[in-house]
């Protein structure tokens, strides 16, 4: 198997990546629940479908979901580059990179288990009510 | 311990110190960190000082709470009670819920975190003192003023979460007055203890002390305070608006004149949730302390409990709604509150997997603290599953508002908060005080206090599920409760019993045998390394950290430490310095001066709370004569105590390294305090800017039709004057760099000039068209806006004038410009709110 390659500027690390996919995760909720109030206090039919919204739902599941994958591989690639392996714990850049990868990764599957949360109410429930 | 030995564990110590040079250093030092003596005392800021008075304030006010608690349990332990009257119950559960939440468990976590924060950190202070000493005392002068109102009957007594309209129509009386502007008051302390201590955390570590070694501690507390940033604000929001409607009858909350109080549940529960996981994660982060120490090995899963606090963090902002399922919101709606608050349950699951994990994998040893973290883990397990339970909204719909609620609430704020915290005082008692607290008086308490928590909570559930609702003072005899009430009411004195043995043991006096030794757990993190009690500079020199547990795995490192062998041994100025590094890698950057004991703090805090205080019984001529009294203080604080500029403009801090003594822009603390505080306060703005949309989605006409808007001119005059000042101040920055004076005062003049403007074409918008803000929930929400835009101009052209006066007093130079970099950096955030104000009140109903 191809060893992942060390990067050669690995201090270029920055906090906000940790908090990346949560945020894609905050953006799906408050998006859809934003959409899915509106629609059911302005616009939804008397029976309550919200159709459109599920659809809506859908593609921003998608997107949200591939936000987060790509920061997922990116954070996979950084936790296995050059030689180290957890807990990362050494007093180097190296390390120190590799365990940003770590928690960006980690981070994101909890925001993509999360994500999918939110959209499967969107697959189960039909109607505002 | 096993241990793998490291390439940086071989690291050489930093060559020695001549001993008699190092005695004169330490003298030196002691010197300019003394603590002031007699009456001064008082003035003093260190966080020594400071986090101690914060944690006995706090703890006070947890036992004032707790009885209030044993006053209700008297009052139901049998049915029909007269003990209490129905208003006095209504009273005291309120501030039952009121003091534990805002003066206990909120409060509590800034003071330990300001008494320990830097110890772990190696830092000799947080890097701004006199903001913890102004917080300590408005937390002081506000939690005083909340609870004092009790003793006179006038109380809130709307419960701690004051729903309208029962607290804008059906309560008279200051009572929720008090609260709104009380506990307002308290949260200022709140949001100055977030900034300090994200400053403290990122910009004040140890250098080396890289992000992936930090202790999980402060990882916690990092994801803590940036909560609080976001929480807090919305709250702030909410009381505003409710103080509006309840003084001045603007009618936010009341439906008939197009109000609704579910907005209010929605800011409220929007701080109120987070909030629960803001009291919770720092009790964790004690554990995740403890559990290392005592299982005398790393925690296991480092990187895990990282995501598990970040991830906590992030989830908590979104389940507010779980709190509103009976509210009649669209069950689709409910749906994604309900998913969103099953899934939080993954992250705390996460973190104590790995506590436990690295209990059995090492070889855990018992004591009190240990014996805390258990059962405290143990019961919130438990109040965790009935979490699981109530979050799924067909049992909210049965259990909603019984003692089911009340059971679980307790079982995970007890068993998440009071006994991790109780664990980190037996754990920390040595480091604080030098005594040891006595392991036997420890494991009694425990006891008595776990049988008593679970004798009283548990058969809350029961009640709950029986039929009890929450908030009686009353059940009749035939609702078949009597029992589990007695039951609950003998347990919750069991549970007194073992906290009064803690209390004991913690106040008695303590003889020489008790002298806590230095590091007396053996622990690994760097807090350990100071003298027990720790001496007022907080650590000798500060060291080079290469591990996550320091003193397990860097030799000789507190001799080193204590011979002054590394950074910053000496005070050779007498001024009080520490080290600011990089947020990522801890690289010096700078040597802090920071400043020393003060009285200004605490005048300020007076005087602020003069404001919230007099504001209350609507004496407005005496609240803003404080207010006036107060921003003169802060201004004379801010003068005398902050970027001032060097006589040594580089300082060699040891080991040969030499760091600047003034930074101005990103790399300074001031700046990252600026940024942190304008998020919160745009965090409450958007609260508002939510309102308007919120009044929009629930109105069939919003605007509605028959009432004027504000137009489209003033709004969008008054944004263009604040671009057009905003420009000149970026120019006037500039101009001063190149040293150009006369244009930069001619720039900031005319800045200042178009600020004014701007406020007042803001204001003109509704006034011109004549908005009556106590009509209708419309003009009412323009109206807040507006004058929250202007105010914050008018804040803006005070900060303008106070640079004007800093250069012309000599104190802003072209190289030493943090106010006016700051002053912009606040002037960004004013222009976006600005943008956003102009937008929704006089363009979005174009569209709408």
């Amino acid at each position: 198997m191809k060893q992942p390659r060390l990067p050669e500027r690995p201090h270029g690390d920055h906090l906000g990546w940790l908090a990346v996919s949560p945020l894609v995760w905050a953006a799906h909720l408050l998006i859809s629940y934003c959409a899915v109030a509106i629609y059911c206090a302005k616009y939804a039919p008397p029976d309550g479908e919200v159709t459109e919204v599920r659809w809506a739902v859908l593609v921003l599941t998608v997107l949200a979901l591939a936000v987060i994958g790509w920061v997922a591989r990116l954070g996979y690639v950084r936790h296995r580059s050059g030689q180290g392996i957890a807990p990362h714990d050494h007093d180097t850049e190296e390390d120190r990179h590799r365990f940003f990868g770590l928690a960006t990764f980690f981070l994101s599957l909890l925001s993509g288990v999360a994500t999918l949360f939110t959209a499967l109410v969107f697959f189960m429930m039909e109607t505002c009510h | 311990m096993s241990r793998d030995v490291k390439a940086s564990d071989q690291q050489p110590s930093p060559p020695p110190v001549d001993a008699a040079v190092a005695k004169q250093q330490a003298m030196r030092l002691l010197k300019a960190w003394e603590t002031p003596k007699g009456w001064r005392y008082w003035s003093a800021v260190n966080n020594t000082e400071v986090g101690l008075w914060y944690t006995i304030c706090a703890f006070t006010f947890f036992l004032f709470g707790g009885c209030l608690a044993l006053l209700m349990r008297v009052q139901l332990a049998f049915p029909d009670s007269s003990f209490l009257s129905a208003d006095q119950y209504n009273q005291v559960f309120t501030m039952h819920g009121s003091v534990m939440m805002f003066l206990f468990a909120v409060p509590i976590l800034e003071a330990i975190s300001i008494l320990l924060i830097p110890q772990m950190m190696g830092a000799r202070d947080l890097p701004f003192p006199r903001l913890s000493a102004y917080g300590f005392w408005c937390f002081l002068i506000g939690g005083v003023f909340v609870c004092g109102s009790l003793f006179f009957g006038a109380a809130p007594r709307g419960g701690w979460f004051m729903y309208p309209p029962m607290t804008t129509q059906y309560q008279d009386g200051v009572g929720a007055d008090i609260w709104l502007l009380g506990l307002s008051f308290i949260e200022i302390a709140s949001i100055a203890a977030a900034i300090e201590l994200i400053v403290g955390v990122l910009k004040c570590r140890p250098p080396g002390m890289r992000l992936n070694l930090i202790p999980l501690y402060a990882w916690y507390i990092l994801v803590v305070a940036a909560m609080i940033l976001f929480a807090f604000p919305p709250l702030i929001a909410g009381d505003l608006l409710m103080e509006l409607e309840r003084a001045l009858d603007w009618p936010f909350f009341d439906p008939g004149r197009g109000g609704d109080p579910i907005y209010w549940q929605h800011l409220f529960w929007i701080f109120g949730h987070p909030e629960v996981y803001i009291v919770f994660l720092p009790s964790i982060a004690l554990v995740a302390m403890i559990v290392p120490t005592f299982a005398k090995m790393p925690m296991v899963g480092y990187t895990w409990v990282v995501l598990a606090a970040v991830g906590t963090g992030f989830l908590s902002f979104g389940l507010w709604v779980h709190h509103m399922f009976t509210t009649g919101l669209p069950a689709i709606s409910l749906g994604i509150f309900s998913a969103a608050s099953e899934a939080v349950a993954i992250p705390t699951g996460i973190q104590l997997f790995c506590f436990m994990a690295t209990l059995l994998v090492g070889r855990a040893t018992r004591s009190a603290s240990m014996l805390f973290v258990l059962g405290g883990l143990a019961t919130f397990i438990l109040g965790g599953l009935t979490g699981v339970m109530v979050a799924i909204a067909p049992f909210d719909d049965q259990a909603h508002d019984t003692y089911f609620i009340v059971g679980h609430l307790h079982y995970v704020l007890i068993g998440g908060t009071i006994f991790p915290i109780i664990a980190g005082v037996y754990y920390f008692y040595p480091l604080v005080s030098g005594k040891m607290l006595s392991e036997r008086l420890g494991t009694i308490s425990f006891w008595t206090m776990l049988v008593g928590f679970h004798v009283t909570f548990f058969p809350m559930h029961l009640a709950g599920l029986w039929g009890m609702p929450r908030r009686i003072y009353l059940y009749p005899e035939d609702l078949g409760v009597e029992g589990v009430n007695l039951i609950s009411t003998v347990g919750a004195f069991v549970l007194a019993a073992g906290l009064l043995v803690f209390l004991w043991d913690v106040i008695r006096p303590k003889g020489r045998s008790e002298k806590a030794d230095r590091n007396p757990w053996n622990a690994g993190t760097l807090e350990w390394i100071g003298e027990a009690a720790s001496k007022p500079w907080g650590i000798r020199s500060i060291p080079i950290i290469r591990s996550r547990y320091p003193l397990w795995d860097q030799p000789n490192l507190m001799r080193d430490v204590d011979e002054g062998r590394y950074y910053l041994p000496d005070a050779e100025e007498g001024f009080r310095e520490t080290l600011v590094t990089s947020a990522v890698d801890a690289v010096p950057l700078q040597c802090l001066r920071v400043p020393g004991p003060t009285f200004l703090t605490l005048w300020a805090a007076v005087f602020t709370g003069g404001v919230f205080i007099f504001g209350t019984y609507h004496w407005y001529w005496a609240a803003g004569s404080c207010g006036l009294l107060a921003a003169a203080t802060i201004v004379g604080w801010l003068w005398t105590g902050t970027a001032s500029v060097p006589a040594l403009e580089r300082k060699d801090v040891g080991l040969g390294v030499e760091l600047p003594t003034y930074v101005s822009g990103p790399g300074s603390v001031g700046w990252w305090a600026m940024m942190i505080a304008m998020i919160g306060d745009l965090t409450a703005y958007v609260s508002l800017v939510f309102g308007y949309f919120f009044y929009w989605t629930v109105h069939e006409e919003f605007p509605p039709q028959g009432i004027r808007g504000p137009g489209l001119a003033a709004p969008l005059a008054g944004l263009a004057a604040t671009a057009l000042s905003w420009g000149l101040l970026v120019a006037a920055r500039s101009l001063q760099r190149r040293q150009r004076g006369t244009a930069f005062y001619a720039c900031a003049s005319a800045s200042t000039l178009l600020a004014l403007c701007a406020a007042l074409l803001f204001v003109a918008g509704p006034w011109r068209y004549d908005m009556d803000p106590t009509a209708h929930v419309y003009p009412a929400i323009v109206w807040v806006l507006v004058l929250w835009t202007a105010l914050h101009l008018v804040v803006g052209i005070l900060m303008q004038l106070y640079c004007v006066a800093r250069r012309l007093a000599g104190k802003m130079t072209p190289q030493f410009d943090a106010d006016v970099v700051n002053v912009t950096l606040y002037w960004h955030f004013l222009l976006l709110m600005s943008l956003m104000t102009a937008l929704t009140v006089s363009l979005f109903p174009l569209v709408s």
